[in-house]
């Protein structure tokens, strides 16, 4: 399967993504055999509210990027109903220019209620597609909550989309998607207003510096660098019309250029160590968890703790304490 | 392990309310849709089958050319090494048309008037056998 991957059998690739989807055995394992193959695409983060011309900008870009000849793999994320557990994904609509060209693989995927988060399996399936070798691998997400954000941080260079009319600049200094940009966009910035939102962007930036996710033992902690670790990139705020293709090469530019900030500073290693270190923590409490629920305690024992815990007998805390030091 | 279902129009027909429908009811009963959007050509939809790994592709067709498409987009499917994703067409097909879809390898057509639930049950079962 490996060799059928990496000679870029697309066929393979899609069913490989699947499995990994899935979660099937088979697919842990080719995810441990590909690994050496991996650490070589590009990989950029689309993010932003519905609407903003995420998938439209991606579509802009992915055929700028062809014109330099580079391949191109896209991974579109959108919700899964928690009703049904079913999902919509209507990325590819804004995306049919790019039908016909084996440079690139685009490929929708459902957010699922991933076990393990679906940040994991979507870095799982990056890894897929870096295996496969494509030069840039794109990975969009509606920039809706904790999940996406988790999601913004597998990429190098994240874009966060904005557009005319979505808020002021009240909105533009709360928490949030913002806070993750590498590049701000404004798209749509053929529309009344753009200057607006283009200088409440701007004027965010300007209050306050850049801080940066820190994993310190496996806890995401978002601190205010030290000096040696502040990350001196300026965030630029660019305008685009995606529709129109217009702006592309600008975003592409500034892409390339926080590519070399990223690698001149060392924060591209530094990033990655971080990120690796995080994963490798969140896979260790998963096995761990795993193990402890089905070697150590029965499932009788763990509902007659949750009795407890219902009926105020006991406190959560207390029962996990209890449970591990059983 | 969820169902994955790619739902295309294809050809010069712009009516998707019913593509939206099924699109809709095929996600509320725990499936992933995969709504490409108007104006597909056939090679479109095999590629786009192909990326996504669907099992199922469901054509709407409401321009009176589906004996002109169905055929291609089959062919195409073939040419991709697809011949294992079912395609099932809703739309408004004659009676006659209906038997010669399903002679050159159509799985089911659903003409106005077919019940959502049916067409759930149709790809459960579906994909219920290529498992088997």
């Amino acid at each position: 399967m490996l060799d059928d991957l990496r000679n870029g059998n697309r066929r393979t690739l899609a069913r490989a993504i699947t499995q990994v989807e899935n979660r099937t055995p088979a697919a842990l394992e080719l995810l441990n055999t590909l690994y050496p193959y991996t650490g070589n695409a590009y990989l950029i983060g689309v993010t932003g509210a519905p609407g903003t011309g995420k998938s439209t900008l991606v579509n802009a870009l992915t055929k700028h990027i062809r014109t330099q000849h580079k391949t191109v793999g896209i991974i579109a994320v959108d919700p899964t109903s928690p009703f049904s557990g079913g999902a919509v994904l209507g990325d590819r609509i804004r995306m049919q220019d790019l039908a016909g060209d084996s440079g690139i693989f685009i490929r929708s995927m459902a957010s699922r209620g991933q076990l393990g988060g679906l940040a994991q399996t979507t870095a799982d399936v990056v890894r897929v597609m870096d295996a496969a070798g494509f030069d840039y691998i794109i990975i969009e997400t509606v920039g809706a909550g904790q999940n996406e954000v988790a999601i913004a941080t597998i990429a190098y260079t994240v874009i966060v989309v904005d557009a005319p009319g979505l808020g002021d600049d009240i909105q533009a200094i709360k928490a949030g998607t913002l806070e993750i940009a590498d590049i701000l966009v404004v798209n749509k910035a053929d529309r009344p207003g753009a200057e607006n939102t283009v200088r409440a962007l701007k004027t965010m930036l300007t209050l306050g510096h850049r801080q940066q996710y820190v994993a310190h033992h496996g806890r995401v902690m978002l601190h205010s660098a030290e000096a040696a670790d502040i990350d001196t990139w300026e965030v630029p705020v660019l305008k685009t019309v995606a529709l129109e293709s217009k702006g592309m090469d600008e975003l592409f530019t500034a892409i390339h250029k926080h590519r070399q900030h990223l690698q001149s500073t060392g924060q591209h290693e530094k990033r990655e160590r971080q990120r690796l270190e995080s994963e490798l923590l969140d896979r260790l409490q998963h096995l761990l968890l795993e193990r402890f629920l089905t070697e150590k305690v029965s499932p009788e024992q763990l509902d007659g703790l949750v009795r407890q815990i219902v009926i105020r007998e006991i406190a959560p805390a207390q029962a996990a304490s209890e449970l591990i030091g059983s | 392990m969820s169902i994955r279902v790619l739902v295309a129009k294809v050809g010069l027909d712009g009516h998707d309310r019913g593509a939206k429908v099924i699109a809709r009811a095929l996600r509320d009963a725990g499936m992933e849709v995969i709504y490409t959007g108007l104006q597909q050509t056939p090679d479109m939809i095999a590629e786009a089958a192909l990326q996504e790994d669907v099992q199922i592709v469901g054509l709407s067709i409401l321009s009176g050319a589906h004996m002109t498409l169905v055929p291609r987009v089959l062919e195409s499917l073939k040419n991709h090494e697809l011949d294992d994703v079912k395609v099932i067409v809703g739309g408004i097909i004659p009676a006659d048309d209906v038997d010669k879809l399903k002679a050159i390898g159509v799985k089911g057509v659903f003409g106005p008037g077919s019940k959502t639930d049916e067409i759930i049950t149709f790809i459960r079962e579906q994909v219920a056998d290529a498992n088997a």
